[in-house]
C-alpha cells in the first residue's frame, strides 16, 4: 500500500484508540469503584458478624492489604494494575502493592537491604509526608484549642 | 435495603477519586509515588479543614479506601489524641490511627516476599 505522509496520518489517526485518557479514566473508574464497593460490602459483612464498628473499620483495609499483597505475590496484581491504572493504585491496594512488589522482587539483595529497605521505596515517602502533615495539623489544632 | 445504597455511593465516590488521579497521571506524567504522596497529604489537609469527614459519612469505604482516606485516618487520629492528651497527641495520634494498616502492610509484604519468587518485569 503506497501512501503519502498526509494520507498516512489520516489512516493512523482513524485507527488509533480514541483519546486514551477517556479509556484510562473509564477503566480507573470501574475498577477503583469496584474495589471501594468490595470494601463497603466487607464492612457490612464484618458488622453482621458482630464485630465492633471500630474493629470492622480497621479490618477492612487490612483485608484489602492482605489480598493486594497476595495477588502481587502471584504476579496477578501487575496485570490488573496495567489495565486499571489509578483504579488499583489509589485505593489502599496500591499502597500494599508498592510495599509487597519491591520486597518480593529485590529479595536477592538480602533480607535487610533487599526486603527490609526496598519495601519502603514508595511507602516510605507516603508515610513521611502523611506523618509530617498530620503533625503540623495536630500542632495547629492544639493551638486553636489553646487560643480559641 | 439501605446497604445497596451504601454500595452504590462507595462505588461512585471511590471511582471518581481514582479518575481524578488518572487524569493527573495522563496529563502531568506524575509518577505513582508522587500521586500517592499528594493524595495522603491532601487527605490530611481536607480533613483538617473539615471537608473530608462529611464525605466519609456519605460514601463510607468509597472515601476511606482511596489513599486520601489514609490521610483522613492520620488526621482523625491526631485530632482525637490532641483532645485526649494535649499537644503530645500531635506526635502520637497519626500513627496510632493508621497502625493496623501499616503493620499489616509490613507483615504481609514480608511474609509474601519469603514465600514468592520475583516476577520478571514485562
Amino acid at each position: 500500500m503506497n501512501m503519502d505522509s498526509e494520507t498516512y496520518k489520516k489512516f493512523t489517526k482513524a485507527r488509533a484508540p480514541k483519546s486514551p485518557i477517556i479509556k484510562d479514566c473509564l477503566r480507573a473508574f470501574w475498577v477503583g469503584g469496584l474495589i471501594c464497593t468490595f470494601a463497603e460490602g466487607l464492612l457490612h459483612i464484618y458488622k453482621m458478624l458482630n464485630m465492633t464498628e471500630e474493629n470492622a473499620k480497621t479490618l477492612v483495609p487490612i483485608t484489602l492489604i492482605f489480598l493486594a499483597a497476595l495477588l502481587t505475590g502471584f504476579g496477578i496484581f501487575d496485570d490488573i494494575a496495567k489495565y486499571a491504572g489509578a483504579g488499583t493504585l489509589v485505593p489502599i491496594t496500591g499502597f500494599a502493592n508498592a510495599m509487597a512488589s519491591p520486597a518480593i522482587d529485590d529479595k536477592s539483595e538480602g533480607l535487610v537491604m533487599g526486603v527490609g529497605a526496598q519495601m519502603f521505596t514508595i511507602a516510605g515517602p507516603v508515610i513521611v509526608y502523611g506523618v509530617l502533615t498530620s503533625v503540623i495539623y495536630g500542632v495547629i489544632y492544639w493551638l486553636c484549642g489553646v487560643i480559641g | 435495603m439501605e446497604w445497596i445504597g451504601d454500595l452504590i455511593k462507595a462505588f461512585l465516590v471511590g471511582g471518581m477519586i481514582c479518575v481524578a488521579a488518572q487524569i493527573l497521571i495522563d496529563k502531568t506524567s506524575m509518577t505513582p509515588a508522587r500521586i500517592l504522596v499528594l493524595y495522603v497529604s491532601l487527605g490530611v489537609f481536607l480533613t483538617a479543614i473539615g471537608v473530608y469527614a462529611p464525605l466519609v459519612s456519605f460514601a463510607g469505604c468509597g472515601a476511606t479506601t482511596p489513599l486520601i482516606g489514609f490521610g483522613y485516618s492520620l488526621a482523625e487520629g491526631v485530632k482525637k489524641a490532641v483532645d485526649e492528651r494535649g499537644l503530645i497527641g500531635a506526635l502520637t495520634g497519626g500513627l496510632t490511627g493508621t497502625a493496623g494498616g501499616i503493620a499489616a502492610a509490613v507483615f504481609f509484604a514480608y511474609i509474601f516476599a519469603l514465600i514468592f519468587r520475583g516476577h520478571p518485569k514485562k
